[in-house]
């Protein structure tokens, strides 16, 4: 490891570091527009200048430069002021002094460093130059002219989203950054290259001139509109949600979020279930509380408990789908379940339905297989996972499933189950790729096991790691992909059929005379006896709310304290940002509230005491944020006959990225990037 | 002066058949076996003997350049050889391209082999569509006559040799925007380091030549190096090409020994200064990328590297451009600022920006529409750019203009100053 000097602080640095990240260990701060840790250096910016000992006499790139073993640098003297004050100069004389109507003013890269590292005054007098914008689609706006070409959105977009949509086009002065043909961006992650513009070119385009980030207040919160958990920051104004931002989590996110997670937040206020109704001859009237709850109790005293059943939805925390678990056992039903789309996962061992690999581990795969999923749908920040793997060492990706572009070279090796069989004895020539691979990585996703014979995938898929050595103490290469942020929560409460309990099929084909929705709109609600009562509990009226009886208004994630585990298995916290809507309740109050008219209260009034019981429940609870990776202790496998496959090609749990929940399916701007996505809306057509 | 033995361009001007029949009269690919025969070290250290220093107009030691290639890799390697010549005033390897492609065929043959390369790259401008022509036959007939290809010249070497069109961007002369370009990318320069004796051309270890460098080499290692040393000055060794332009009598290309004085140059080969030699103002001489020298310093300087970095100017390319009294020397700078402005890459801010500014603070000038602090602000600005960027093409920007205001100044200030006596006396009314 060499040792260096930087303003008379000696630090060591591993062999390969540049100087910039030796200052940073050092403590010392070089500005910088162009660099940034996770993508390629380009060093183009010319910011981040310091001056070297014993090397000709100019001042050098320093996020470019590699340290050397006795190397003196100095970040202060005059000739590295000099030159940061001159490019300083040049970036500004381009640069249109708009900072009062531009929306990254307050966050801005340019104006804190123009204020630390520039210049009081300018001194040019030429004509500015000017910028035609691009339409980079709903989401991005563009506003070219304040554009100072660090390439940071063409290094992200091309290295880390996949899809090579930016560029620069012409050269010089001239240079412009666009995508050739003006076209929306058609990647899941597009928007990180807002937070990744370090002035104002790139803005968020539903967020413009919404708000100064000095007047919103900011709350740590996890995603929940897919399985990743996504660590996500929520900016509030008053009542509204205004904004959504990534969070760093290496484990996890890194520092990306995908589009939907960070725009949906306009479905927040929509559509949304404020007051409770109750259906009164035929029709939904607005009632009170108290009103609402006895037309339940009503329903629901007297009758025997396995004629009530419980469904949970996909976004649903993991307190509210206790207390509702609780509520049923209490009055004597077992038919609770959360698995919406009948995805035959085995509850019975946590690593069967897990992403046992954890998303950091993905990295250390040197094959891939995946069986019915399509990660870029379905999990875009754990598909740029896959991707910096496959861009590090090219390890090969196998792909059970119908085509499609996953932002990396994958080869497709059939589309039905049998193929999971086939490798398994080697007759498909893809075998070989995952027998050589000291890491093989497997991943299963919902497409695959929400079908008759799901748990013959699941259990032949797990034979198949067996097979190929990914269940050993030192590499757990088996993974369920989860499309749903409420599942790994929910099988880890239990919250499936017990004793004779009654699965979501067989409740909604009439199995139960009344069914508490608790956010399930992914249901198929036509195949609901009439004769069923439906409560419905959640905060948006979508599908599950059109046929309730009685609606209880909950709510959002935003608007409630609650835990949720990602598909990994890994418990995330998120806070409140803003107060639910009108009369609507944190999710487990209604269903406390409810306990106790019907004479059998909870054991908990406050989410503490609540989440004491989650602990009892489940020990993973009092685990938050971390997570330990375990190694295959018991290779036993999942229930299921690996030979009962069918040959039926898997379809695609996730056909529209955009709009998979009621708070996407109820956001304009998640609309909006269905229409311009050409596949989508030839299909809308 | 060069004498007629010691001329390696023999066929400069083209008067004979430039293709392998007429190439062999003139000695070249004539016992290039023996010479790899020698082996690769033996041709290194003769070629670092020799004194050459690298005629694409930094001049940096030819020999020492190939030493820096890996003795031993698990990765080809290649020659990349940069035949994108649009120096402005510059015309030597155009004229080796179409008259003596041979040359560079064969050079490219000997300092493959000497730094272990497998192929050799030659990047041809894409003006020089008939040139690229001329060298693609050269190649196909040293092909055909198993001079490269597998077992080349017999020696049990294997090297090809390719042609690559450019698409006519000056950054592409840049030796890492040259690879960038040959690998199918945006002409953009890379950062240095890694140097591509490291990682070059598609990742793997590469030398990029000039064209006159790599066709000298072959008759250097025929004749010897000290036949080469004895020509020049110390440590300016050789003959060169000259590129003489602009106000003479005779413009011409020309083999001359390094050091010749320039007045000499000029007055023997170009004719002279038009209008005789007291008529000329000043001569950039080493392309547009130097500082510009007045005549004070023309009338006694010596053509070679040190002599002109002495005065602050370079040898660059040895293109002299002459510029008589009746020279707007404001608006000849301006042009040039114009030139670098519309050839940055844009991908670094000092050169991106600084260009333009330069240039439209320039085209101010030429008028005089300015002020005379705003030639230090120029200067300034000048400085900000020279040295802050990734590759040469900011200090080239740069330099004319430094050349300019050090030498001209006067002249500069007095445009100004006319400008604003012609702005300011009140205009003559019409007669009442």
């Amino acid at each position: 490891m060499p040792k260096l000097t930087i303003d008379g602080i000696e630090v060591e640095v591993p062999a390969g570091s540049t100087i910039l990240q030796a200052a940073e260990a050092a403590g010392i701060e070089i500005p910088r527009f162009c660099y940034h840790e996770r993508l390629t250096v380009a060093g183009n910016c010319r910011m981040c200048l310091v001056e070297v000992e014993k090397t000709p006499p100019k001042p050098i790139a320093s996020c470019a430069y590699p340290v050397g073993e006795g190397m003196v640098v100095h970040t202060d003297t005059t000739m590295v002021r000099n030159g940061r004050r001159g490019v300083m100069e040049f970036l500004l004389i381009n640069h249109p002094l708009d900072c009062p109507i531009c929306d990254q003013g307050g966050e801005c890269d340019l104006q804190d460093q123009a204020m630390g590292f520039g210049s009081d005054h300018s001194r040019y007098a030429e004509n500015k130059r000017a910028v035609k914008d691009k339409d980079l689609g709903p989401l991005v706006k563009t506003q070219m002219t304040r554009c100072i070409h660090c390439t940071r959105c063409i290094r992200f977009i091309t290295e880390i989203a996949g899809v090579p949509e930016l560029g620069a086009t012409d050269r010089g002065e001239h240079m412009e950054v666009g995508t050739y043909v003006e076209k929306a961006l058609s990647s899941e992650l597009s928007a990180n290259i807002i937070d990744l513009c370090p002035v104002g070119a790139l803005t968020s385009k539903p967020y413009e001139f919404v708000a100064r980030p000095w007047e919103l207040s900011k709350v740590d919160s996890i995603d929940v509109l897919d399985a990743v958990g996504t660590n996500i920051r929520i900016d509030s104004r008053g009542p509204e949600v205004l904004r959504i931002l990534p969070r760093l989590n290496e484990d996890v996110n890194e520092e990306w979020v995908g589009d939907k997670s960070r725009f949906a937040l306009d479905g927040l206020k929509r559509r949304r279930l404020d007051r409770p109704w109750l259906k009164k001859d035929g029709k939904l009237t607005a009632v009170s509380w108290a009103e609402a709850f006895s037309a339940i109790a009503d329903k629901v005293k007297g009758m025997s408990g396995d004629r009530i059943g419980a469904v949970a939805g996909d976004i649903c925390d993991a307190e509210s789908m206790l207390a509702l678990k609780d509520l049923m056992a209490s009055l004597g039903s077992a038919n609770v379940d959360c698995r919406q789309d009948g995805a035959r996962l085995d509850a019975s061992r946590r690593d069967f339905y897990t992403f046992n690999t954890s998303i950091a581990g993905i990295e250390e795969a040197d094959a891939v297989l995946l069986i019915g999923t399509n990660p870029r749908k379905e999990a875009p920040v754990l598909n740029a996972r896959i991707r910096k793997a496959f861009v590090a060492r090219g390890i090969p990706v196998g792909v059970i499933g119908s085509e499609t572009d996953l932002t990396y070279r994958a080869q497709q090796l059939g589309n039905d189950p049998t193929v999971i069989n086939a490798l398994n004895d080697g007759s498909h020539p893809f075998a070989d790729t995952l027998k050589n691979a000291k890491n093989p990585l497997f991943i299963i996703g919902q497409g695959a096991l929400a079908r008759p014979d799901g748990s013959a995938v699941l259990a032949a898929a797990w034979r198949l790691a067996g097979t190929m050595g990914a269940l050993t103490p030192e590499w757990f290469g088996f993974n369920v992909l989860h499309t749903a942020a409420a599942r790994v929560g929910g099988l880890d409460l239990g919250f499936v059929p017990g004793p004779n309990g009654k699965s979501v099929a067989q409740m909604l084909d009439g199995g139960v005379d009344v069914l508490w929705l608790l956010g399930a709109d992914e249901i198929d609600t036509a195949r609901i006896g009439a004769n069923t009562f439906v409560v419905y509990q959640g905060h948006h009226g979508d599908a599950g709310a059109h046929r309730a009886d009685v609606i209880l208004p909950g709510a959002a994630y935003t608007e409630k304290s609650g835990t949720y585990v990602n598909t990994e298995g890994r418990v995330q916290r998120g806070f409140l940002a803003v107060y639910p809507p009108g009369d609507a309740r944190e999710d487990w109050t209604i269903v406390r509230a409810f306990s106790q008219l019907m004479g059998k209260t909870l054991p908990y009034d406050n989410i503490d005491a609540l989440r004491m019981r989650l602990e009892e429940t489940n020990v993973v609870f009092s685990r938050i944020g971390f997570l330990p990776r375990f190694g295959c202790s018991d290779p036993a496998a999942p229930s299921g006959d690996p030979a009962a496959l069918s040959d039926t090609p898997f379809t695609v749990a996730v056909e529209n990225y955009y709009q998979t929940d009621v708070i996407s399916r109820n956001s304009p701007t998640m609309a909006a990037c269905s229409a311009t996505t050409p596949a989508l809306a030839a299909a809308a057509e | 002066m060069l004498q007629d033995k010691d001329r390696i361009f023999t066929n400069l001007y083209g008067v004979h058949d430039p293709l392998l029949a007429g190439a062999r009269t003139r000695g070249d690919w004539d016992g290039t076996a023996a010479i790899l025969a020698r082996g690769r070290d033996a041709i290194v250290d003769e070629m670092k003997k020799s004194g050459l220093r690298g005629r694409g107009g930094a001049g940096f030691p030819t020999g020492l350049k190939w030493s820096f290639m890996p003795k031993q890799s698990e990765r080809p390697c290649y020659l990349v050889v940069n035949a994108d010549e649009s120096e402005p005033g510059t015309c030597k390897d155009r004229d080796i391209l179409r008259h003596d492609p041979h040359k560079l065929v064969e050079g490219c043959l000997v300092a493959g082999f000497a730094m272990g390369a497998c192929a050799a790259y030659i990047y041809v401008r894409g003006e020089f569509y008939n040139e690229g022509r001329m060298l693609q036959a050269a190649v196909d007939e040293a092909y055909a006559a198993g001079l490269i290809g597998k077992n080349a010249c017999g020696s049990g070497y294997d090297y090809d040799v390719f042609v690559h069109r450019g698409a006519g961007a000056y950054i592409c002369g840049e030796e890492t925007a040259l690879i960038e370009s040959l690998e199918g990318k945006k002409g953009m320069p890379r950062m240095k380091p890694p140097f591509p004796a490291g990682v070059g051309l598609y990742g793997c270890p590469s030398t990029v030549n000039n064209v006159e460098s790599i066709a000298v080499a072959p008759t250097i290692l025929r004749r010897g190096a000290d036949w080469f040393l004895s020509l020049g000055r110390p440590n300016n060794s050789g003959q060169k090409l000259f590129c003489i332009s602009g106000h003479v009598n005779k413009p011409c290309n020309v083999e001359e020994e390094l050091g010749i004085p320039l007045r000499e140059l000029i007055e023997r080969y170009a004719g002279g200064v038009r209008g005789g030699w007291d008529n000329l103002l000043a001569i950039i001489p080493g392309g547009a990328s130097v500082r510009l020298i007045p005549k004070s310093i023309c009338d006694d300087i010596l053509m070679d590297f040190d002599s002109l970095r002495n005065v602050r100017s370079g040898l660059g390319t040895a293109a002299v451009i002459v510029m008589d009294k009746s020279t707007d020397l404001i608006a000849a700078i301006a042009r040039l600022s114009k030139f670098y402005m519309h050839e940055s890459c844009g991908q670094c801010t000092p050169c991106r920006e600084g260009t333009g500014w330069m240039w439209r603070v320039m085209t101010r000038m030429t008028e005089g529409r300015a002020t005379i602090q705003e030639i230090d602000t120029l200067e300034q600005v000048t400085r900000q750019v020279e040295g802050h960027t990734i590759c040469a093409l900011g200090d080239a920007a740069a330099w004319p203009i430094q050349g300019l205001i050090a030498h001209f100044r006067p002249m500069m200030e007095e445009r100004i100053s006319a400008y604003k006596a012609r702005i300011s006396s009140p205009s003559r009314m019409a007669a009442e």
